[in-house]
């Protein structure tokens, strides 16, 4: 049934009826052909920016919830509202051991700091980290190093710093590795640098030294300011959360009902409401670039209708010559679906285009809005697909509209 | 050759219908060439169309080379259209986005012959008519008369048993319209079996047989001396 498809005639005819007829083949096109641009358009920017919030946030991050002490609001146990809470690292190890679907638990220190260099001064958020922040919070360093294990178990006093208090700190220029800051009146070693960025996840921080060097020196013992808690991805955050608040009242002799007694932020669901409005958005591109698409279909079952009826003659000689109404609606059906096919694959390469022209504008750099604003090749299958069924549908209504036409009629003499 | 007997056909025209042909009998012979004549609403063009299975009849028979065409499929009355009938037309109705050549060509694409023999048969039919040099011309790029010529090669390339020619000389002007009769005529000479329409009484004679229908109906039908066209060229 299909081999009139591999012979030249039928292609000849196709040819040769499309390009004598070069302005409506080509005003048959344009509907297509702007339908899958836009869908390519839209779609590779849809996912562009689904890329740059995933590079943004990083793999692990969004799957987290900060957790803190703050007072207690209800009495427990013999002791008093309004008691303070303290975590503390056995906590963080509680919760790592006893919580389902914990990937990491990262306990933190953090409090204000003056900074001095030579004669500039600033105050800055330190904080005491463990090397997993980098994983976590997806540091981009510029300059050096993050803090290693090595700097945790010699309590070395080396500190990370922000670009933000480079600037502050330094004179334009000048090499920041290896030099020497002031932090609260003791010499640490700069050892990286990272970029600040956009977007900042929890409280921001300037300066991060090593988690044990921060216990020594403000005698921290045990106790820790907060901790982050990223879950494994398969697992619900707000279940962890849940979780891991109840562990640690019963922990910290604290009621079970009471809200006050620890403050929490939850990344996991501030995302979620993120990527739902992601999901929202890929969802609408896909329905007005699967819309458009219709309507250029149905430009070119239009347009074709018109030439059925100016060709009214041209099919009612056809037959009288001997042409099948079924050869005459094949002829018209391979018209629509190679018509449609060509505008599409032109759609598909100016997509294509207008991806990498998205890409050299707003796809550069490290803060780029777009990243790797791409369509995947099943995407670019199935929409030739829909294209080819599409056409070949919309090809049948002139096509039959052609064949019911009798010859008799088709030539008569106006 | 051809039977046609008590033919009716009737056209629906709004709650009642016109009666069209109201009995034709009619039987042409091998080599024949007959002149249907008649005004407007005689019913000729009618007759000729259900001859050449564009239309079909309500009642009666008809019988080509001892075929009965009766209650045809569209596809059959495609392919016997092919196989027996050449079509010859008053306004030419060539496909205007062919060449000559093409024209020529598209009934034998239809009989399924491959592109080079089509075009090498197709060539030998313009030869004929004498329009191998104007074989990549388009119909626009042509004069009328040369059109009919392309056209009455189109109808002789499938080799039909029939040649149908509906006023194939109305578009054209006398000396051409001659021309054209004097081809026609030549075609007759050969063998070939011819079936025209026609009310000019000059073109009438230069036919074998003069059937003329009015109303509907068959009210002469009379062999004639047939003038030869090239003693007008």
């Amino acid at each position: 049934m299909f081999k009139f498809l591999l012979e030249k005639d039928t292609w000849q005819e196709v040819f040769d009826s499309l390009s004598k007829n070069k302005l409506r083949s080509i005003l048959t096109m344009v509907g297509v052909w702007w339908g899958i641009l836009l869908l390519i358009g839209l779609l590779g920017s849809a996912r562009g920016l689904e890329n740059s919030f995933n590079v943004l946030f990083g793999d692990f991050a969004t799957n987290s919830v900060f957790v803190w002490g703050q007072s207690t609001g209800k009495p427990f146990k013999g002791f008093q509202e309004g008691r303070e809470v303290k975590l503390s690292l056995s906590d963080a190890k509680k919760i790592e051991e006893n919580v389902e679907g914990i990937e990491f638990v990262l306990p933190r220190n953090q409090r204000s700091a003056t900074v001095t260099k030579n004669f500039l001064s600033g105050s800055f958020q330190m904080a005491g980290d463990y090397p997993l922040l980098d994983k976590l919070q997806k540091k981009k360093l510029i300059h050096g190093r993050f803090i290693n294990q090595n700097d945790i178990d010699d309590n070395k006093k080396i500190v990370v710093i922000s670009e933000d208090a480079y600037k502050q700190l330094y004179e334009k220029d000048a090499e920041a590795i290896g030099t020497y800051l002031i932090i609260n009146d003791i010499n640490f070693k700069v050892v990286g640098m990272f970029d600040s960025g956009n977007v900042n996840m929890g409280p921001s921080t300037d300066m991060h030294i090593p988690f044990t060097t921060y216990q020594q020196i403000y005698n921290q013992g045990d106790r820790i300011g907060w901790m982050m808690i990223t879950g494994k991805p398969e697992y619900d955050i707000k279940q962890i959360e849940e979780d891991s608040k109840l562990l640690l009242k019963n922990l910290n002799n604290i009621h079970p009902e009471d809200k006050r007694a620890f403050g929490s932020f939850n990344l996991g669901k501030e995302f979620s409401k993120m990527t739902g409005f992601l999901t929202g958005m890929q969802f609408l591109t896909w329905f007005v670039g699967i819309a458009t698409l219709i309507a250029g279909v149905f430009a070119i079952g239009n347009i074709l209708l018109i030439t059925v009826k100016e060709r009214t003659k041209e099919i009612g000689v056809r037959r009288a010559l001997g042409a099948t109404p079924f050869e005459i609606k094949r002829q018209i059906v391979v018209e629509a679906v190679f018509l449609t096919l060509v505008a599409g694959l032109f759609g598909i390469i100016s997509g294509g285009l207008i991806l990498i022209l998205l890409d050299y504008l707003f796809g550069q750099g490290a803060d780029a809005a777009l990243v790797n604003a791409s369509v995947s090749i099943g995407v670019v299958f199935t929409a030739l697909l829909i294209l080819v069924v599409l056409g070949t549908l919309i090809g049948l209504i002139p096509a039959t509209k052609a064949t019911s036409i009798k010859p008799i009629e088709a030539l008569r003499e106006e | 050759m051809l039977e046609i007997r008590q033919l009716h056909k009737s056209y629906p025209i709004g709650d009642s219908s016109l009666h069209v042909l109201k009995g034709i009998d009619l039987s042409v012979e091998k080599g024949e060439m007959v002149a249907i004549m008649g005004s407007s609403g005689s019913g000729k063009s009618t007759l000729l169309n259900i001859i050449g299975m564009l239309d079909e009849a309500d009642e009666g028979e008809y019988i080509l080379d001892e075929l009965p065409i009766k209650n045809l499929t569209e596809k059959k009355a495609a392919v016997y259209r092919n196989k027996f009938l050449g079509f010859i037309f008053q306004s030419f109705n060539l496909i205007n986005y062919k060449s000559a050549l093409e024209n020529v060509a598209l009934p034998l694409y239809y009989q399924g012959m491959k592109r080079k023999e089509r075009l090498e048969l197709a060539m030998f039919h313009l030869e004929k008519v004498g329009l191998a040099d104007w074989a990549k011309h388009l119909p626009k790029e042509l004069s009328g008369g040369q059109k009919q010529r392309v056209a009455i090669a189109r109808a002789l390339a499938a080799d039909p048993k029939l040649l149908l020619a509906d006023e194939p000389t109305g578009a054209l002007d006398t000396k051409t319209s001659h021309e054209i009769m004097d081809f026609i005529q030549h075609l007759n000479d050969e063998g070939k079996t011819i079936l025209m329409v026609t009310h000019e009484e000059d073109i009438a004679a230069m036919c074998k047989r003069n059937v003329r229908l009015r109303d509907g109906v068959i009210i002469e039908d009379v062999k004639v001396e047939q003038v030869r066209a090239k003693l007008y060229v």
